[in-house]
């Protein structure tokens, strides 16, 4: 870990200069549970991904939606909100 | 250098500095005593006597917000409110400070309630002491003018960058009419130019503001914060001085009038400072070695101008028209002790709060203070404190 700043050095106000820097951290150390997605159930119709509050669904044309497992932090939005069951949510310590 | 006085209401000449300076937005909603600014300001920016931004917000609340979002993209902002508009706010006012930005706002001192009150007294200003905003009494409507525009060149200099607040005593002051000296549009742009802020929101240079700070931060940002505060102290006289230079007025974080062989000094803020002056000078035709110690400048606290004007006395007696309920005295007068606490030589500082929620503070009554004061001394019983002049 980089040192930590002085009061005299940290920035003015605590304003951050790097844009975007906030994907550095990985909330995904939150979750303790995680979601698995069915795709023989998945219709692909996107609602989960709208309702993420994270970047942690990711879509591809050929895959369809996958969960990106280094933001998901297993709120279980995306699985209360999918009108087809195709997420559940599964304990991590279950594996 | 002689100029034009005019009778304005305090609440205008208020407005009338906010003009001279240029703002850019001005968000505010309207609560009494506070009112007559808001109202002055919103015409003002509907003639297009002012070339600003006027946005008639639902709450104080977001005034500050609107405050906040405004001058974190760069622009001048001013607003104003008392009392409950204050507490609502009181949210934004950390947030305010937490940034940096340079928010001027005019407090018109107004007692919160319960029970409902709209007479004034220091409660509300006293209830954000800690918020990080320099903070100023004024005692006259000239003092309110001077302060107002002072405020923005304060606020905004690089070293400072702080918000600022100019406490006026509601109805006292905000609605009397009184002979004001005003300044030329020239002069203020000159005293006062254009602000450039360093650091705004602009997708030129994207900057976030109000991040997220984890425990192993936070406390060197509030370090920072405090000691940048307290160094605003130097900037507020470099002001003062230029002002003095400019205009003729001067000014000092403590004004003192026959404090010089005082015996005992009354110290208090804001407009009631007048009666006392005028009781002090009655008092030393009574042969009372007696003095008068107006407290301008609250934040940054100015210990060691408290430590000079009344560290010869024997008594101090400080006047606060708030109480902190179920404290060990006045707020001011809390500071005052704290001044002295590691002084090999202290006066004795007796605390009375009085004048609250409007209630008059008369000449009599501060020589009677006085004089009870040095009752207690004689006694040796001195409270931490007295609600003066309450019907037991
Ligand atoms: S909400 Fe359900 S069905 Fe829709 S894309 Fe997401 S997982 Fe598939
Ligand atoms: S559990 Fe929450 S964070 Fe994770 S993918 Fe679902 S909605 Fe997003």
């Amino acid at each position: 870990m980089a040192e930590l700043p002085s009061w005299r050095t940290i920035n003015h106000a605590c304003i951050v200069f790097q844009p975007g820097n906030a994907s550095e951290y990985l909330t995904g150390d939150w979750r303790s549970r995680r979601p698995e997605l069915d795709k023989e159930k998945c219709v692909r119709c996107g609602r989960c991904w709208m309702y993420c509050p994270e970047p942690a669904i990711l879509w591809d044309e050929v895959g369809g939606y996958t969960f990106d497992y280094r933001y998901c932090k297993g709120c279980g939005i995306c699985a209360r909100e999918c009108p087809y069951d195709a997420i559940s949510m599964v304990e991590e310590c279950e594996e | 250098m002689s100029r034009d006085r005019v009778s304005l209401e305090i609440c205008e000449a208020c407005a009338e500095a906010v003009r001279l300076a240029d703002v850019d937005v001005v968000a505010a909603y309207p609560i009494t005593p506070q009112t007559h600014i808001a109202e002055v300001l919103s015409e003002m920016a509907a003639d297009g006597k002012m070339e600003a931004e006027y946005v008639n917000v639902e709450s104080e609340h977001s005034a500050m917000s609107v405050c906040i979002g405004a001058s974190a993209a760069g622009a001048r902002t001013f607003t104003a409110t008392s009392a409950q508009g204050l507490a609502l706010m009181s949210e934004m006012l950390y947030i305010a400070s937490g940034l940096r930005l340079p928010i001027v706002m005019a407090l018109v001192t107004r007692t919160l309630s319960a029970p409902l009150s709209i007479w004034g007294d220091h409660s509300d200003a006293m209830s954000v002491r800690d918020c990080g905003w320099i903070t100023l009494f004024a005692e006259n409507g000239q003092e309110v003018f001077d302060f107002t525009l002072q405020g923005f060149r304060i606020a905004e200099d690089e070293r400072v960058w702080f918000p600022f607040m100019v406490c006026l005593d509601g109805f006292h002051l905000s609605h009397v009419i009184e002979p004001v000296e005003l300044i030329e549009e020239e002069e203020a742009r000159e005293f006062l130019p254009t602000y450039k802020p360093k650091y705004r929101l602009h997708p030129d240079q994207p900057v976030s503001m109000g991040c997220f700070a984890m425990p192993d931060y936070f406390s060197e940002i509030k370090k920072r914060q405090d000691e940048e505060l307290k160094a605003s102290y130097d900037v507020i006289i470099e002001v003062w001085r230029e002002w003095e230079s400019r205009f003729g007025r001067s000014y000092s974080p403590i004004v003192a009038h026959r404090t010089e062989d005082a015996e005992v000094v009354v110290l208090i803020a804001g407009g009631y400072a007048g009666t006392a002056r005028l009781a002090v000078d009655e008092m030393r035709e009574k042969g009372l070695k007696v003095g008068l110690a107006s407290l301008k400048l609250w934040r940054p606290f100015p210990l060691e101008d408290i430590r000079k004007t009344l560290g010869h006395a024997r008594l101090v007696v400080v006047v606060d028209r708030a109480l902190s309920v179920g404290g060990a005295g006045g707020p001011i007068a809390g500071e005052v002790r704290s001044a002295f606490f590691h002084e090999e030589k202290s006066p004795v500082v007796a605390s009375f709060v009085a004048g609250i929620s409007g209630r008059d503070v008369l000449r009599s009554d501060f020589e009677a203070m006085v004089r009870k004061a040095f009752e207690y001394l004689d006694k040796g019983d001195l409270p931490y404190y007295e609600m003066f002049g309450v019907r037991e």
